[in-house]
């Protein structure tokens, strides 16, 4: 009987073969904290008798939700974490490379076949690169920095094959909202998505993070596009291995089989309050924005700015409109400086700040008033995740956010 | 013990909001529980009682704050249909005990209910309600008082490794 990559990855690390549905104690390849659930793991790391780190070289720390301190806690907080790094040999990224799930993967430290774990909900995104990571809790992560292993259980999994070409101006991001209102806000709790298909293979490292970004929106612990050419091209000059196939068998078992086309696929947009209330743009178009939000791990890379700038063109964002663009990486930044996006941007009205989390998570700026409507590239529209409760948060592609912030009006990219 | 009820896909940001995640104080973080969404429950909520919700609790972010703010308010018991993956891992690492349970629809806020582990029932009125149990490696770690006990006196995990 064959095995998912999932499976692949769980029996390769543990020397031993696992199916789906086993506990199983493992190594884990990379662990990642940033400034929110960083202190408490290392907290908790300490009330479990911690003394020394598993492996410095291991634990990858960065600071992104709340940089430049917002506040005299947050301040403390990353001064805790400073102390933490330099007591434990531990390199930390601290503040000036930018959000942890586009960081990660772009410093090379993750590759194909991993196990990574990350106190960040988001870290399955770094299963676009064939890695088996997923998202803990800050007390989990607390004995991963012990013991450098972490009880998993290793999970059934769902294989989406994709087909099709996109029209212009639908891409990745259209897909995988797509894909959460099909499957649904648990539809895949525990299970791990292996992304598969032609669309896949075609797709390039960006719109893959974006996907297996998400995967988490649909409860799922991994979202995992084998590696191949792509992946290597993407790692050969930021870390050191050697390429090598990691593809499901011909005959996995699976816990469910889903396949699509997109060569219809329209632009989609989540409506409040849940990830999985997907509609077409063209549903609701025509309502007010108050604020867009372009950035995120999410869509927060080179090609997201580029796709933006292109629904851009020589228009000018709306006056009625706070445009805040968020690159998600220092990296990321500057291919958008030497591009010349960021003075686009700046002359068509928009704030761009520096790499960070920004409003995502409604932590340090860009929040909501009552009654205001945020049109947002991020994961997550949740009530209340952008500053007021009784404000409004929609999710779109980057495409889709462009032209809703020319018009003021959520707007189908097509039309721009 | 009182039920505080609630519906489906529960997200950690309703539990506690992201602009409070600088604070670590089970107690303290417990005063923002659910603010926004259902101001009452800090203000109210006592220990003992118990959160009772429909599918997917939890969904959401790795903040291990979302259940530390329910501990901190003397939530013991979270009894939901299913749970999002992290937060039910959480939960069990900070001992509120999240307990998967098919038939909440027939509990109602405000009810009084009471759980028996042991058993494997809720008793809500005149009714018995069934109740999945811990997987068993999960039990080990709840039967040792959380994850943290469970590590302490650990100097070492024996790892599969090649």
């Amino acid at each position: 009987m064959g095995k998912t990559v999932a499976e692949k990855i769980f029996s390769g690390k543990c020397g031993k073969e696992f199916r789906a549905g086993e506990v199983v104690m493992a190594p884990v390849d990379g662990a990642m904290i940033h400034d929110i659930t960083g202190p408490l793991a290392i907290n908790v790391f300490k009330e479990m008798g911690g003394k020394k780190v598993f492996d410095p070289k291991k634990i990858i720390m960065l600071f992104d939700h709340q940089i430049p301190a917002d506040s005299i806690a947050a301040a403390e907080n990353h001064v805790m974490m400073r102390n933490f790094a330099k007591e434990q040999d531990i390199f930390n990224y601290d503040l000036k490379e930018g959000v942890c799930h586009q960081v990660v993967p772009e410093k090379g430290r993750v590759k194909p076949g991993d196990i990574v774990v990350g106190s960040d909900s988001h870290t399955c995104a770094y299963g676009a690169l064939g890695a088996f990571s997923t998202g803990i809790g800050s007390t989990d992560m607390a004995f991963v920095l012990k013991f450098g292993a972490l009880y998993f259980r290793i999970p059934e999994s769902i294989k989406v094959e994709v087909s099709g070409s996109f029209q212009r101006r639908v891409g990745p991001k259209d897909l995988i909202l797509g894909l959460a209102g099909d499957i649904g806000a648990d539809g895949a709790t525990y299970k791990c998505l292996e992304f598969c298909g032609q669309t896949f293979a075609e797709m390039d490292m960006s719109g893959r993070m974006t996907c297996s970004n998400m995967a988490i929106e649909m409860g799922a612990k991994a979202g995992i596009v084998p590696p191949d050419r792509v992946t290597w091209e993407y790692l050969k000059n930021r870390c050191e291995t050697e390429p090598f196939l990691l593809n499901a068998d011909e005959d996995a078992v699976y816990f469910e089989k889903r396949s699509c086309n997109i060569s219809s696929l329209e632009p989609k947009i989540a409506v409040p309050h849940n990830v999985d209330n997907v509609v077409d743009v063209s549903e609701v178009a025509g309502r007010k924005v108050d604020q867009v939000f372009i950035g995120s791990c999410t869509n927060g890379r080179y090609e997201d700015f580029k796709e933006a700038a292109e629904v851009l063109g020589n228009d000018k964002f709306s006056n009625d409109v706070r445009v805040i663009i968020v690159p998600a990486s220092k990296d990321e930044y500057l291919k958008c400086l030497k591009g010349g996006l960021i003075e686009l941007f700046v002359e068509a009205g928009a704030l761009v700040e520096a790499p960070c989390c920004g409003p995502c998570m409604g932590g340090m700026f860009g929040l909501l008033a009552p009654g205001e409507v945020s049109l947002s590239t991020s994961n997550r529209n949740f009530r209340g995740r952008q500053g007021s409760t009784e404000a409004e948060v929609y999710l779109s592609s980057p495409a889709t956010a462009a032209a809703s912030a020319i018009t003021g009006v959520i707007t189908d990219p097509r039309e721009v | 013990m009182r039920v505080w009820k609630f519906g489906d896909d529960i997200d950690t940001d309703a539990i506690i909001p992201g602009r409070f995640l600088t604070i670590y104080d089970p107690k303290e973080l417990s005063r923002h529980a659910f603010e926004g969404t259902r101001n009452d429950f800090a203000n109210e909520a006592k220990t003992g009682d118990i959160i009772v919700a429909g599918r997917n609790f939890g969904c959401g972010s790795s903040r291990e704050h979302a259940p530390l703010a329910l501990k901190g308010a003397g939530i013991g018991f979270v009894v939901a249909k299913s749970f999002a993956r992290i937060f039910y891992r959480n939960a069990i690492n900070t001992g509120v005990l999240p307990i998967v349970c098919p038939e909440t629809d027939v509990i109602r806020d405000g009810d009084s209910i009471s759980v028996n582990l042991k058993e494997g029932v809720i008793t809500a009125g005149d009714k018995k309600l069934l109740i999945e149990p811990v997987p068993e490696f999960m039990q080990k770690i709840v039967d040792s008082g959380g994850l943290v006990n469970y590590a302490k006196e650990m100097e070492e995990v024996s790892v599969c490794t090649k």
